[in-house]
């Protein structure tokens, strides 16, 4: 990078520093030349020689690759599960990255976890088992005495081809039994790495230079816009769940990186009373914290958002922006009538922009995002009394898997019991996330029965031609499309019908 | 494991055989220290190969450019078929059929045409995109349909069996009728993908670390490609991150072009291609249709059955006529058919070519068993259990198979009627009736289906075994056999049986990396044989070393051989008991020979395929499970609510093991049958080749409630090591009995009259497909 170029990062950015600072382990890691798009997972394999790690599939699906990230959330030290395959090294910047080989004591002894997966003949091949092994210290790190339940959640981003789980589940709830989790090691240096990631931290912006590129990661908001509008060709990444696969799988080289995972204040989330406000990089576990109360089917749906290594690293502002037509998650915000903040430098600081987040999907893969912008925050408008709420995702297997169709719905009904606007949004059906506009012309203006359900049912086929793929037929796809209007019927209606077979609504059915 | 050398006075364990020690490598697995061949410290110089492959699927090859190819960073040396010295072949079936690298036809989307070696990984994948050729592309043959549609085109000769006169038990069967089932293929998604590292070395020498099943099969491809005698070549393999079939014969291919780069540019060379290329290049479980017609009496008796397996092959024969050929062996599964007549059609499709799979073609011919036991009890209104015990071999001349092999040890009976009073069977049904009946969306199925399965290779010459055990001075052993490590457990069980057969300590014996040039001319760990084969070897070579200790002693110490005893910790020598330490020693200095081969063949077997005729099997390993299923019927969405397994291992030589095996093996075989879809475009690209498109089980998966029993009190009738019986494929075909609960509940929607003919995989699509087809013929 020329001399020049740098001035110019100085006068409209903050000041920068150009050295990659985190902790491996104990270790302060100090690295002052690194391509942007470096793999954690091959700076561990290949740089660092630490192979315990392994790669099974370079996208983020089989969790072999899982390692522990500690990050500072408020002051406090939080380790997150990750997959190192698809997440590029310099975000890791004032983190501390954990792997397997961090788990022994001084003395050379197995963690309670490790102990635990031995002594339930956890392991066969042996491959998978160093990433179960991480996402069962994550779990514990994290929760006391978690549910069978919650056991599958945390490994769902984890796949064994040997054992069938069973040994793996008997694992996770032996670990508790072998040694008490106040005892655990990485708990109590909990204070000490929090002080050494406090010492990291900064408001300066990180400019790391590599062979093939320059990755920045700002510290606040205004740094990210000046970022944005003087790198127009750069590309944002917040959790890499999708870009890393550009990487890793299309080869794609990308000079420039901007990343915002940096900046504390947009990963908050209030609540303003009517409605919550999600900053962009809000990771989809504490979107699903803060949805969860509005209706439980949000919080099954973004429980089965990916794996739980993907949930720690996206964020709504990522699955928004990202524009996939199959994204879970805007079918259910374009349902709840949620609004998209877009922010820009201008002349003043910061330019906002609100729109609606169903008209910020203009066709495949391409949005309504002008020169400079980047997504800020998303407004979610709570669900009142009088509001019946759905959504459901059906995919090929139950967990860990992308939707064939995303359903959801949401109807407000009139005093006198007629529908009087409803919101009737799908993904997996089109190019973009789209609401059903022929449908939902259908059931406004009548009661919510069994009648206005089969009219807008037979109009589907106007709004939609399915995609047809290896995930679903079109003709699946448009069928269970009106099946969901039929389940949420019947779940309004009449409520005690079971109609889920797997996950947390089945598991409350079950009692 | 810690140095053996700590512990070198421990006693020997008590019954070792039989107990359930965990993997020996079980602590290096949680600790990340187990080392794979991606592990292994590079070798100074070491470059890396990656294979640039075709963009159609059937056509002629006009030109191939590599000039970008050799100009891109990093690049060493582009290699094609031109740069092989030996034959540009590694059919190992010898048929001639599947070139390393293609030269005129290509015959599948993705056959590799050439391989670039660079400096570094990325360096070589990036510059494998960069080649220009120009093809001249004719329609590709994709799945069994167009394969017939063309001629139906073969890749092996196929297999017809034949007993009694179908045509007349047909025509005098009272009742008829004719079906066809699709079942889906597999991918292995073995976690560590394919790998290979060669290093070259003096001469012609080349040491070859790959992750494969079959360490001699690669030694021979490797020599034959490089031209040179298997003696220059060493293949070695300590362990692999899963197997299941698919590393059988598919490792040829990455080993061969890392041992030709190698030799090429004397410098080590690694090839490990990323997931996706790893799934569109190697082959697969097959998919196949079967066409049926059964004859049969409202007693829900079978009198007669024709069938036709077709499967779809690929490109190349590779083993898919004995992975037909066991489909045709196991498509009677535990029914003895009066008259029976099957024929299987291993078909050509410009496909990858599809390769054993653990069960390696026994389940799908299982899995048309129970489809025709299905078909009767519907059309009987029996209830499926009842068809299936009517039907089980067993009986004055009701035990003889279509193979003409007489059944001899058939406890499917007894298998069956124990798990149905232990999992309360016939209750749970009734109950989920009821149930069904006041539930309008969510409906619950139960089934409950046996297995049996045939142990032993059917190319009768591959169940042979070797094994070299060494006994050092300080009593510590080294034990090497021809089997291969994958997660199974073999390596443990063995040293078992080894450790027990010397009185030692587990922790005495040493388990070695599998290698060629230790136990030659071995067979792939396959067909669930391992330790059956490799377990008889080692304990061979153990009584070796154990005779010539005994008369040693029995010299020494002035007793009979038969005073002379090897027990737990100690050798009793007469009245006297010494360490088995001192007696090696002692043995040593008196020149007796402490290293010792071992030996097994598998007894009493014979296979006349012409004829078809024969009894290709030692024994069969039974078992049974009753799944519990409730489906959606508004998405087709499901879930498996509950697994009880009771299973025959015989006199288990570890519990543990075998507990893994059934577990692992039903959850993935319930994995093929349910969520696994694979799936090619129009132009014969895989569609499915990466986890995000292709779903293999996730914890959730598992069934809600999984009840795992080995059958107690069961020792192999046949003297196999320790009454122990194979455990490796059996397992899998128990999770047939999901598919068929998924059935029972998308019959329920027809109130149980319509057969829901259910195909697998049983996707969702498919489950809620079957429930409106049932739903249109029963007019509710």
């Amino acid at each position: 990078m020329p001399l020049s170029a740098r001035h110019s990062d100085v006068a409209t950015s903050g000041s920068l520093r150009s050295t990659l600072r985190f902790l491996l382990g104990d270790e302060l890691i100090e690295i002052a030349r690194c391509d942007p798009t470096l793999t954690v997972l091959d700076w561990l394999r290949l740089e660092k020689r630490m192979t315990g790690t392994k790669e099974g599939c370079a996208e983020g699906d089989c969790g072999a690759c899982t390692v522990l990230v500690g990050r500072l959330d408020r002051g406090e030290l939080r380790y997150e599960a990750i997959n190192a395959c698809i997440r590029f090294l310099p975000t890791l910047d004032g983190c501390q990255l954990l792997t397997v080989e961090h788990l022994k004591d001084e003395a050379g002894d197995l963690h309670p976890v490790q102990r635990a997966m031995v002594e339930c003949h956890g392991s066969q091949c042996g491959f998978c088992t160093p990433g179960f092994v991480m996402s069962l210290v994550a779990l514990r790190l994290n929760e006391a005495a978690p549910s069978v339940a919650r056991l599958e959640d945390a490994l769902a981003g984890n796949l064994c081809r040997c054992t069938g789980y069973e040994p793996i589940i008997a694992a996770g709830r032996r670990m508790g039994e072998i040694a008490p989790r106040d005892a655990d090691r990485l708990l109590r240096d909990r204070e000490v790495v929090a002080g050494r990631l406090a010492a990291l931290s900064d408001a300066e912006t990180l400019a790391l230079d590599g062979e093939r590129g320059r990755f920045y990661a700002p510290a606040t908001v205004e740094a990210l816009a000046v970022l944005v509008a003087d790198h127009p060709q750069a590309t944002l990444v917040a959790g890499a769940t999708d870009v890393g696969l550009w990487v890793t799988k299309q080869m794609k080289r990308l000079d420039t990186v901007i990343h915002p995972g940096r900046i504390e204040a947009l990963r908050v989330i209030t609540d303003a009373g009517d409605h919550l406000r999600f900053g962009a990089m809000a990771s989809h576990v504490d979107v699903r914290e803060a949805l969860a109360p509005l209706s439980p089917q949000l919080d099954e749906m973004m429980r089965r958002f990916g794996g739980e290594q993907v949930r720690n690293a996206g964020t709504i502002g990522g699955n928004i922006a990202n524009g996939s037509p199959i994204g879970d998650l805007p079918p259910a915000l374009i349902a709840l009538g949620a609004t998209l903040v877009l922010a820009r430098n201008g002349r003043a600081g910061l330019e906002r922009r609100s729109i609606p987040l169903e008209s910020f999907f203009l066709d495949y893969r391409k949005q309504d995002r002008r020169p400079g912008e980047f997504v800020e925050a998303v407004m979610v408008p709570k669900l009142a009394p009088e509001m019946p709420f759905h959504v459901s995702k059906v995919s090929k297997r139950f967990d860990e898997d992308i939707s064939a169709v995303c359903g959801a719905f949401r109807l407000t009904l009139a005093g006198d019991g007629l529908i009087a606007e409803a919101r009737l949004a799908y993904g997996g059906l089109a190019g973009i996330p789209k609401r059903a506009k022929a449908a939902e012309a259908a059931l406004t203006g009548q009661v919510f029965d069994e009648a206005a359900v089969s009219a807008a049912i037979a109009t589907l086929s106007q709004d939609f031609t399915p995609l047809d793929d290896m995930r679903a037929s079109a003709a699946y796809r448009l069928k269970v499309a009106g099946n969901l209007l039929r389940r949420f019927l019947i779940e309004t209606r009449a409520p005690g019908t079971g109609t889920r077979v797997a996950g947390l609504l089945a598991e409350a059915a079950h009692g | 494991m810690a140095d053996a050398r700590r512990k070198l006075d421990i006693v020997g364990e008590p019954a070792l055989v039989g107990s359930p020690r965990i993997h020996d490598s079980a602590l290096k697995h949680v600790a990340g220290e187990a080392v794979y061949i991606d592990d292994v410290a590079a070798p100074e110089g070491l470059l890396h190969a990656y294979l640039g492959t075709a963009a159609i699927a059937c056509g002629r090859l006009l030109s191939l450019d590599l000039s970008e190819v050799a100009a891109a960073p990093g690049v060493v040396a582009v290699l094609t078929a031109a740069d092989i010295p030996g034959a540009n072949d590694i059919s190992s079936t010898h048929r001639h059929d599947e070139p390393v690298f293609a030269t005129d036809r290509i015959l599948f989307h993705g056959q590799p045409l050439f391989a670039v070696v660079a400096g570094t990984r990325e360096q070589a994948r990036r510059a494998a995109t960069l080649a220009k050729a120009e093809y001249a592309e004719e329609p590709a043959l994709i799945d069994i349909a167009a394969a017939h549609a063309a001629g139906g085109a073969l890749v092996t000769a196929p297999l017809t069996l034949r007993r009694g006169d179908v045509a007349a038990a047909m025509a005098a069967s009272p009742r008829r009728l004719k079906g066809a089932m699709t079942i889906g293929g597999q991918e292995h998604f073995y976690l560590e993908g394919q790998i290979a590292l060669a290093t070259p070395g003096e001469d012609e020498d080349m040491q070859v670390l790959v992750s494969t099943q079959h360490p001699s099969e690669v030694q021979h491809m490797v020599a034959a490609v490089l031209g040179v005698g298997s003696h220059a070549v060493t293949v070695e393999v300590r362990r692999m991150g899963g197997g299941f079939g698919g590393k059988e014969t598919q490792a040829n291919l990455f080993a061969c072009v890392a041992a030709l780069c190698a030799r090429r540019l004397k410098r080590p060379v690694k090839l490990r291609p990323d997931r996706d290329d790893d799934m569109v290049l190697t082959g697969k479980r097959h998919d196949f249709v079967v066409d049926y017609e059964i004859g049969f009496d409202d007693e829900g008796r079978i009198h007669a059955v024709d069938a036709v397996y077709a499967a779809r092959c690929g490109w190349n024969a590779d083993l898919s006529g004995p992975v037909t050929d066991r489909a045709l062996f196991h498509m009677d599964n535990c029914y003895f058919y009066p008259a029976v007549h099957a024929r299987s059609e291993p078909l050509f499709t410009n496909t990858c070519s599809n390769t054993a799979f653990r069960g390696f073609g026994g389940p799908q011919g299982m899995v048309g068993a129970e489809r025709l036991i299905e078909e009767v009890a519907f059309a009987t209104g029996l209830d499926p259990v009842e068809v299936r015990k009517r039907n089980l071999y067993g009986g004055v001349g009701r035990d003889l198979t279509p193979y003409h092999q007489t059944v001899e040890d058939n406890i499917a009976a007894e298998v069956i009627t124990e798990l149905a009073r232990r999992c309360d069977y016939q209750a749970r049904k009734a109950a989920i009736r009821q149930a069904n009946a006041k539930s309008p969306i969510i409906k619950r199925g139960i089934a409950l289906t046996p297995v049996k399965f045939g142990i032993s290779f059917t190319a009768t010459w591959f169940n042979q075994a070797g094994a070299l055990v060494h006994v050092y001075t300080d009593g510590t052993v080294s034990l090497n056999h021809g089997g291969t490590e994958m997660g199974q457990g073999l390596y443990i069980k063995v040293a078992q049986v080894v450790a027990q057969a010397f009185g030692i300590g587990l922790d005495q014996v040493k388990i070695t990396a599998t290698t060629t040039g230790k136990v030659p001319n071995t067979s792939a760990t396959a067909a669930s044989s391992g330790s059956d084969l490799n377990g008889m070897a080692a304990l061979d070579a153990c009584e070796t070393i154990k005779t010539r200790l005994t008369e040693f002693a029995a010299k020494h110490w002035q007793e009979r051989p038969e005073e002379v005893a090897f027990l737990p910790g100690r050798v009793k020598v007469g009245a006297r008991e010494i360490g088995f330490r001192d007696l090696v020693a002692a043995a040593y200095l008196a020149r007796v020979q402490l290293s010792a081969t071992g030996f097994y063949a598998t007894p009493k077997i014979h296979w006349d395929r012409q004829a078809g005729r024969g009894h290709p099997f030692y024994y069969f390993a039974y078992g049974a499970a009753a799944a519990e299923v409730a489906i959606d019927t508004l998405t087709g969405e499901y879930k498996v609510e509950r697994v009880d397994i009771l299973h025959d291992c015989g006199q288990s030589l570890n519990p543990a093991i075998d507990k893994g095996q059934i577990e692992g093996g039903f959850v993935q075989g319930m994995g093929w049958l349910t969520t696994e879809e694979l799936a090619w475009d129009a132009k014969g690209r895989l569609s499915t080749h990466a986890p995000s498109t292709y779903k293999i089980p996730v914890a959730s998966d598992r069934p809600r409630i999984f009840n795992v029993h080995l059958l107690e009190n069961a020792p192999n009738r046949e003297p196999t090591i320790h009454r122990s019986k194979a455990v490796g494929e059996p397992p899998l075909m128990l999770a047939i009995s999901v598919l068929h609960a998924l059935s029972d509940a998308v019959a329920s929607v027809g109130n149980h009259r319509i057969c829901p003919r259910l195909d697998a995989p049983a996707t969702p699509e498919r489950v809620l497909d079957a429930v409106d087809r049932v739903r249109a013929e029963a007019n509710l």
